[in-house]
């Protein structure tokens, strides 16, 4: 080799080492057992589920932790081809709202059921921004059991967080409007907008929601929610920003006042009230969807009243604590003492004491009041504030060994700080701008302080480039030692709005894996291949139709017309784990069906024209899956072929 | 007293398994035994199958109440994929009491995907028919009255 060879060789080897060191997008490992920590061998299960909501996707995206591994998409608000909920005629009326029917919803904050302040694995609880509603999803099923709509609310992001024992979901509304309401000029605001926070009852066994009562609050923007525990268990806060007000340009008129206001409920005082009758019964009118897996079908029912509570007329249900600046989150700590808020416009993170806040009240410590709620003096509630803990702090998750980690919107990173001295520990960047953090337990009375997951709105140039529109993310990171380590960083569905997690062990052995044929009780539901059939009412076509590896019956239809509503009710007789079938029919207007063992799902076919249209199995489901197909033959309206089948 | 104790057990095992084998001529058992270790099973489970049934049932004279309980879960359970005599998803099954023993038949239906990988018979009609048979949700009891069914049909 020649010396300029040689020379030109050593300089791109050193050009390169630079280039390389000098990567600017944070991708060096976090340390350099990450790989390691994050594995999990082919076969092996992980330690955690963690369950991400989609965001603008409108459903929960079920991930394995540590490796990051998607499992499962679970449909809640928006439609689902891939498994046809809200496409087929049994899913359909879970979309059903006060507005009709609702393809799609931004969901935001999932919430895991609780026993005694612990994740207690039975329901998970997600909340609809737009078309205010809340959803339960059963967690032996990993599907959306029930969904509720909240009346006299907008934007219901402060929501659904629940109390120690899951006796309430709480609700808020982010938007406030006319309630009830009414065509008033926007000026209007103050004079006519009003907020509620609502108290969803969760029944015990069943998990079926009620909307139990409604507290109308001044027109803020009320935003984010967290229920006490321990010694603050009977009491929800819920923060608020536009404390001034305002209707336009709120990014500049909604940040004016120095302070805005955590709003403190105290929901069996609430309940006291209710019993001696100072609720007020509104009319309205809001839909309740519950799905049976019985009849594998789901119900919608109108409901007409709500009971309100106006706290004028009720002293003693709320208090506002003042806390800076257009605050965001609102987080309990484990102990149930400390109520940690994320001013997003604050230079600090203030900390108020729950045992301040009650000799404050009993002393009246009360600096005004805003439609009879007194406001406690910020001096006398504060425990402590949190120096230099980032830009645009949001929200706060615990460990359970005394430390607490805040996300920094702006500054993107994660700050760990100490419950009682206030210090800042550590800090650590995320890519990029993490809204929600999460720890298994985080918002619970016995977190599991082993990994931290944030949850960030910005990928930029961490990915492979898939053009203008990227992926959001998820990023682990290992706390169990005194310094926060990056381990893992993988895409998510929608934007990872906020996640849950819970030990795996929690969930594993409840796991449904089929439904019995002999519970089937769906209209249209068949328990044998022998009973399946066609008949025709009119121009109505019922097709009562079996799967089984690996074939339908019947396989071949005649005798059906132009102009003839055709409904195919499949039941899929396997009695086995993980072998659905699917069906779809040429040219049908909606998505597949994709049926669990044991279960009936039913699609609607209008064939517009003469011919023979095959129909087969979309869900590969064993050798012979290419031959499981058959054939319905359509002929004209006049046509007096009889009906006959195989 | 322990190595006695030990001694009158390997007999009796002896014994048994000796009665087993009765019927069969000395050459068919030596094969039957290559077979099994081939297959890595015992001689009791290439004759009855893999499953939870491990020891002979006693079965008596067949009991039509019973029979009729395992026609009931067979045109639920089973009809999808068996038909009595033509071939379907699944093989025709009038006459399969006498090509298995009650024993096998009923660890079929109790323990189909163990059966299909680890048992030679039921291997072969894995390959034949190309279709995993699975496990019904069937109780023991279930697969009894199921038997009790085969054998009634078979018989007739």
């Amino acid at each position: 080799m020649s010396n300029t060879k040689k020379i030109i060789l050593a300089i791109s080897f050193l050009f390169i080492t630079l280039l390389s060191s000098c990567s600017s997008n944070g991708n060096k490992p976090g340390t350099s057992d990450a790989a390691e920590k994050v594995y999990v061998a082919p076969g092996q299960y992980d330690e955690f589920y963690s369950f991400m909501s989609g965001g603008f996707s409108g459903q929960v995206t079920v991930y394995g932790l540590p490796s990051g591994r998607l499992f499962k998409i679970i449909p809640v608000f928006s439609q689902h081809p891939e498994n046809s909920y809200g496409y087929n005629e049994e899913t359909k009326p879970m979309l059903q709202t006060s507005y009709g029917f609702v393809p799609w919803d931004d969901a935001h904050h999932p919430e895991l059921s609780q026993t005694n302040g612990e994740t207690d694995g039975r329901w998970l609880f997600i909340n609809a921004n737009n078309t205010p509603r809340v959803a339960r999803i059963d967690l032996t099923t990993f599907e959306t059991e029930e969904i509720i709509e909240i009346p006299n609310s907008a934007g219901n992001h402060g929501s659904p967080f629940v109390t120690m024992n899951t006796e309430y979901v709480v609700a808020s509304t982010r938007f406030s409007v006319p309630i009830p309401q009414k065509d008033v000029p926007i000026s209007s605001y103050k004079e006519n907008f009003k907020g509620t926070l609502s108290f969803i009852k969760v029944d015990k066994e069943s998990g079926n929601m009620n909307i139990e009562f409604q507290i109308l609050v001044p027109g803020f923007n009320y935003d984010l929610a967290h229920a006490g525990k321990g010694p603050s268990h009977g009491w929800a806060f819920f923060t608020s920003y536009n404390s001034e007000q305002a209707n336009e340009l709120l990014e500049i008129n909604a940040s004016q006042n120095d302070k805005d206001f955590i709003a403190a409920v105290n929901w069996k005082k609430a309940e006291e009230y209710l019993k001696e009758g100072k609720g007020k019964v509104y009319n309205t009118e809001y839909y309740r969807n519950h799905y049976s897996n019985s009849t594998h079908s789901a119900t919608s029912e109108k409901i007409n009243k709500i009971v309100v509570i106006d706290p004028s007329e009720c002293p003693g249900i709320i208090y506002y604590l003042p806390t800076p600046k257009s605050p965001h989150g609102v987080d309990v700590d484990p102990s149930g003492e400390y109520i940690v808020a994320g001013g997003k416009l604050a230079t600090i993170i203030p900390v108020h004491s729950f045992t301040k806040m009650i000799k404050a009240i009993e002393g009246k410590e009360f600096i005004s009041e805003i439609s009879g709620i007194p406001v406690l003096k910020y001096e006398s509630i504060i425990a402590g504030e949190v120096q230099d803990p980032g830009l645009g702090p949001l929200h706060t998750e615990f460990d359970g060994n005394g430390f607490a980690y805040t996300s920094a919107f702006i500054s993107s990173e994660v700050v760990k700080w100490k419950l009682g001295t206030w210090e800042v520990v550590d800090r650590v960047p995320s890519y990029y701008s993490i809204g929600h953090l999460m720890i298994p337990g985080g918002d619970s009375k016995s977190p599991s302080g082993k990994y931290l997951v944030s949850l960030n709105k910005i990928t930029k140039d961490r990915y492979l480039p898939t053009g203008p529109e990227l992926c959001q993310s998820a990023q682990l990171f290992d706390i169990s030692g005194d310094k926060m380590k990056l381990l893992l960083d993988f895409p998510t569905i929608g934007e990872p709005h906020y996640a849950q997690g819970i030990p795996a062990e929690k969930l594993i052995n409840n796991q449904r894996r089929i439904f019995e044929l002999g519970n089937n009780e769906h209209e249209y539901g068949l328990r044998s291949e022998k009973d399946a059939k066609v008949e025709r009412n009119g121009n109505e076509v019922h097709i009562y139709m079996t799967t089984t590896r690996t074939h339908f019956k019947p396989d071949n239809i005649e005798g059906v017309k132009v102009g003839d509503k055709v409904f195919f009710h499949i039941t899929n007789l396997e009695q086995d784990w993980d072998i659905p079938h699917g069906f779809a029919v040429k040219g049908m207007n909606t998505a597949e069906l994709l049926v669990m063992p044991g279960q009936t799902r039913t699609a609607i076919w209008n064939p517009q024209n003469e011919g023979v249209f095959p129909f087969y199995c979309t869900d590969f489901c064993s050798a012979l899956h290419q031959e499981m197909q058959g054939y319905i033959r359509i002929s004209a309206k006049n046509s007096d072929i009889k009906l006959s089948y195989n | 007293m322990h190595k006695y104790i030990i001694y009158i057990v390997f007999t009796l095992i002896a014994l048994t398994s000796c009665n087993n084998n009765d019927s069969e001529t000395n050459s068919n058992s030596s094969a039957n035994e290559k077979l099994a270790e081939k297959f890595g099973l015992t001689l009791f489970e290439l004759e009855n199958g893999v499953g939870p049934i491990k020891s002979k049932l006693q079965i008596g004279e067949i009991n039509n109440s019973l029979a009729e309980q395992g026609r009931k879960l067979f045109d639920e359970k089973c009809a999808q994929c068996h038909k009595l005599d033509e071939r379907y998803t699944g093989p025709a099954l009038r006459g399969v009491t006498e090509r298995r023993t009650p024993e096998y038949i009923m660890n079929m239906i109790l323990n189909p995907e163990e059966m299909t990988k680890r048992h030679p018979e039921a291997k072969k009609l894995l390959a034949i028919h190309a279709n995993q048979m699975t496990f019904q949700n069937v109780t023991q009891e279930n697969a009894r009255a199921l038997l009790e069914f085969l054998r009634m049909e078979s018989s007739h």
